[in-house]
């Protein structure tokens, strides 16, 4: 009796295992399909494009052949900056179905500073501050229908932003 | 532990207008301190703000953002009462959510 018993324990135990073990591949099934969508949104911090030297390399790391000067792309700051480290700039873009931005600064030593993934709904118009270590070029690039545009503004740096 | 980050949206016609500052060094990891020692880097990587679920604003960010980064923006779909939520994270792995109500 105590050994019918005992086999019970064990096939339950089985049945446990066999359970536990279904559950934890929905489990992963569930975490994958889950991440799949946020990770597809969230733009992914590429090490490449931010880390890219010179604004050539930084192009090429973001996957741009060529761009096209645009009217409609517009780069609003100040003629001059008197401190590197903290420079106003508003980008923006008239462009229809804009849905990809990025500031970049020509002669900073990583040109890349930042990029927005624009959901619809959100407009292609951003502020921010960032920091130029010299008088350089700014250049905000727009991906709007597969196709590249830019504008571009000079902005005189007094002070540069990248030195301790 | 990160401090909290300021958030204003503002309702305007049918546009809610995001302001968010955010209290981070936005170190460069090319700064020496008096010592001569290199400051090492910390940095926001990522910024994500949604409403209702839905992202409305998908952020990468490089070290030339300045430190204690502001940035504003607008989008549509969002309703007087409804919550903004902005979350980022940065090169340490360190995070910080905070949200705001549209007004």
């Amino acid at each position: 009796m105590f050994d019918s018993d005992k086999k019970g324990v064990q096939v339950m135990d089985q049945g446990r295992r066999n359970a536990l073990r279904m559950v934890s591949a929905l489990g992963l099934v569930c975490a994958g399909s889950l991440l799949g969508p946020i990770r597809a949104l969230a733009g992914e911090w590429q090490a490449n494009s931010f880390e890219a030297k010179g604004l050539a390399n930084a192009l090429k790391e973001l996957g741009v052949d060529s761009y096209t000067m645009s009217s409609e792309v517009s780069v609003i700051s100040a003629e001059i900056a008197e401190n590197g480290a903290v420079v106003p700039v508003s980008v923006g873009s008239a462009i229809p179905n804009t849905e990809y931005m990025a500031i970049l600064i020509e002669k900073n030593p990583n040109p890349l500073s930042v990029a927005f993934n624009i959901p619809e709904g959100t407009e292609a118009a951003f502020t921010t501050r960032v920091k130029m270590g010299e008088t350089s070029n700014i250049l905000a690039l727009v991906k709007a229908n597969g196709k590249w545009f830019a504008a571009s503004k000079e902005v005189k740096v007094t002070l540069g932003g990248c030195g301790g | 532990m990160a401090e909290p980050m300021r958030i204003r949206a503002k309702l305007n016609g049918d546009t809610v207008e995001v302001k968010v500052l955010i209290r981070h060094d936005m170190e460069t990891g090319k700064r020496k301190d008096p010592s001569g020692k290199v400051i090492p880097p910390h940095f926001i990587k990522t910024l994500i703000a949604k409403c209702k679920e839905k992202t409305v604003l998908d952020t990468v960010m490089g070290i030339s953002v300045s430190k204690d980064p502001f940035l504003s923006f607008k989008f549509k779909g969002g309703a007087l009462g409804d919550k903004v939520t902005v979350t980022w994270v940065d090169n340490t792995d360190d995070t910080r959510t905070d949200e705001a109500t549209i007004s």
